[in-house]
């Protein structure tokens, strides 16, 4: 076996074991000096990302890749015949390599971004270690096939976001933001374990396609306990991702975070979503194939609180006054839209008429979970850079900007206009996807969420007038365009969002649809550790 | 009846947990709530790994007869290995919240959720 075989199969073990080991030696790298340490932290986030590309070519050309931690086989059977699944594995598809392939995008563009943007802040060596400690936990979650390894990622990424938005520790309503982040996601952290134990109970097992596969041989199908899991597990990673009613978390702490650290989390959000679409079609698909009408009432319920989301996060958005709060509303409305795909994927699932209208959805949503990444992310990144060059968060306070702030204001255009699903922007080709599929199960779905899209064109217009256009102003004589390391950072998102703008079509073949086929079809994610089921 | 109490202190510590988070208005007593409701699913993971009459799930320290006589007696490890990552998880969450808590109580001067309400909206 060569290097190069080695490196491959070690891959999965080594995306996470490289952010961690870089942030536990981040400060003791920064005793040198701070150039140093940033170079470091680049140079362990590029070999991830570098890994991260041998993997996914691998997951992409071989199929679905498991790595057993401690080696050997991924079950331990004793003499009397039973069979155990004890041994804890991450299970890599097509969907997490997409995931993952996202996660160290904004990984690296955050810390380029963090380069300037925190650069006049105290205890940055503890801001990269915890920045890095988040990426390994969004990593990891994704990766991972093993649910209580899933539900140890989730508490890691609690423990490092919280710590994250309360990093700004003089203002009081970062710390504010960041209780009510901590109180909400350890709450839904306990009930994604008490669901955890309750599956346990009936299966035995803690491995997903173990449960899979034992709750679809199950005679008593999808009983009363496996109802109560999947309802406190959607749930809890709802509350984590800013479903509906437990949105408010999201909006405080997005908005008070420093804009770097709000992208990273944006990352953690979309972790929790990937479980929500794991957990609906991998874990339970082979029982809502069969029990229609659960599918069917559960696929409706996520949609109608879907679409709340997306009304109350464009509406609330409209009376915002706050820059970064308006931002954080309109990533409300974005993981409404992602959580109407997951309502359209189950309602269809067992309809084998329909089916084509959910596996169209599901990829406009998975299509959409990187849209949302990069384009609200533009915008908090913009956003963070008119703070950080006025000092300024109201939107009242703000005027004629991009006579100052020339290139800033350039790709905050760019990421409106892709949020508000223009073309050719990347958010056109998801959002059209989900319109298109959505019309079919329902065409009012489809108006509310073009409704919804237009309005929030509207009030991305009234925040270009009001921040960026109009008369200047005394106070912002003196302010600059920010510094380079920032601008690279947005410059290679807004590089993004047109390429995918301009070529969905690539990006759909060769990312999404995969991602999209590994969802609906669970067979392969069980055959992958029992071996042809 | 015997073997449901363990459950049913389960599901009255999460309730109790949860009235604490949903109408205490101190913020000390929040997080009290929340580590009732962890000490609840705590005691959900343990009472699944109990066994009556097994023994520890040690091969050299089990007597040397139990696969012959008492098959199947040992306990399974993993509900224990659960609870026992979930405790440290959670002193970790716990250290966390109350040092927020302390940094609360400077810049606000109160304890009360109802008066910690700088963001709005």
């Amino acid at each position: 076996m060569n290097w190069f075989e080695l490196i491959t199969t070690h891959s999965p073990a080594l995306i996470v074991a490289t952010p961690l080991l870089a942030a536990f030696l981040t400060p003791l790298v920064s005793r040198i000096n701070d150039t140093v340490r940033n170079i470091f932290v680049l140079i362990m986030l590029s070999i991830t990302g570098l890994l991260v590309g041998i993997l996914g070519y691998d997951v992409l050309t071989n199929g679905i890749r498991t790595y057993v931690f401690g080696g050997g086989s991924t079950v331990v059977t004793l003499p009397s015949g039973l069979v155990f699944h004890v041994r804890i594995i991450f299970e890599i598809d097509a969907m997490s390599i997409f995931m993952v392939f996202i996660t160290i995008i904004l990984a690296i563009i955050c810390i380029v971004y963090s380069l300037s943007f925190m650069k006049k802040e105290d205890g940055l060596d503890k801001y990269y270690t915890v920045i890095l400690l988040l990426i390994v936990s969004i990593l990891g979650m994704e990766l991972t096939g093993d649910l209580f390894n899933f539900f140890v990622f989730l508490e890691i990424s609690c423990i490092t976001s919280c710590a994250l938005i309360a990093f700004w520790v003089h203002k009081g309503e970062a710390l504010e933001a960041a209780f009510k982040y901590i109180v909400i996601s350890s709450i839904a952290a306990l009930f994604f374990l008490f669901a955890l134990g309750l599956l346990y109970t009936q299966y035995n097992a803690l491995n997903m396609a173990a449960i899979a596969n034992a709750m679809q041989a199950n005679s008593i199908q999808f009983g009363l306990l496996d109802r109560v899991a999947f309802v406190l597990i959607i749930v809890s990673l709802a509350m984590k991702a800013g479903l509906a009613p437990m949105h408010m978390w999201l909006t405080d702490a997005y908005g008070e975070a420093p804009a770097s650290v709000t992208y990273i989390i944006i990352g953690a959000t979309m972790a929790s979503l990937y479980g929500v679409f794991r957990v609906c079609f991998t874990l339970y698909g082979g029982i809502f194939q069969t029990v229609v009408i659960s599918s069917f009432s559960i696929g409706w319920i996520i949609v109608i609180l879907a679409l709340v989301t997306i009304l109350i996060g464009v509406i609330m958005a409209l009376i915002q006054t706050d820059f970064r709060r308006l931002i954080a509303f309109v990533a409300v409305a974005e993981i409404g839209y992602i959580f109407l795909t997951i309502g359209v994927g189950l309602t269809t699932l067992s309809d084998p008429n329909m089916i084509a209208v959910g596996q169209t959805a599901m990829q406009g949503g998975i299509f959409h979970i990187i849209n949302d990444c990069l384009d609200i992310g533009l915008l908090f990144l913009a956003a963070g850079a008119v703070y950080y060059a006025t000092k300024e968060t109201s939107l009242n306070e703000m005027s004629g900007l991009a006579r100052k702030m020339k290139y800033t204001t350039i790709f905050f255009l760019i990421g409106l206009l892709a949020v508000s699903g223009i073309p050719p922007m990347n958010g056109f080709a998801s959002k059209l996807l989900i319109y298109e599929s959505t019309y079919q199960l329902n065409p009012i779905i489809s108006i509310i969420a073009i409704l919804a899209s237009i309005m929030l064109l509207a009030v991305f217009v009234k925040v270009f007038y009001s921040a960026f256009l109009g008369p200047k102003i005394s106070k912002f004589e003196n302010v600059k365009e920010v510094p380079k390391s920032m601008l690279i950072g947005m410059g290679v998102i807004a590089g993004i969002i047109i390429i995918f703008g301009l070529f969905p079509n690539i990006v759909i073949q060769y990312l999404v649809e995969p991602a999209a086929n590994a969802l609906m079809s669970n067979t392969q994610y069980i055959s992958a550790i029992f071996g042809g089921v | 009846m015997i073997y449901n109490i363990p459950f049913i202190a389960v599901v009255a510590m999460i309730f109790i947990g949860l009235y604490t988070v949903l109408f205490k208005r101190n913020v000390v007593k929040i997080v009290i709530g929340i580590s009732i409701i962890e000490s609840g699913v705590n005691l959900f993971l343990i009472t699944l790994g109990y066994r009556e009459g097994g023994v520890v799930p040690i091969f050299t320290g089990a007597p040397a007869d139990v696969a012959a006589n008492a098959p199947g007696s040992m306990v399974l490890p993993v509900p224990q290995a659960l609870t026992l990552t979930s405790i440290v998880i959670g002193v970790a969450v716990l250290a966390l919240m109350l040092s927020l808590i302390m940094h609360i109580y400077k810049k606000y001067g109160t304890l009360d959720v109802r008066k910690i309400r700088r963001l709005k909206e």
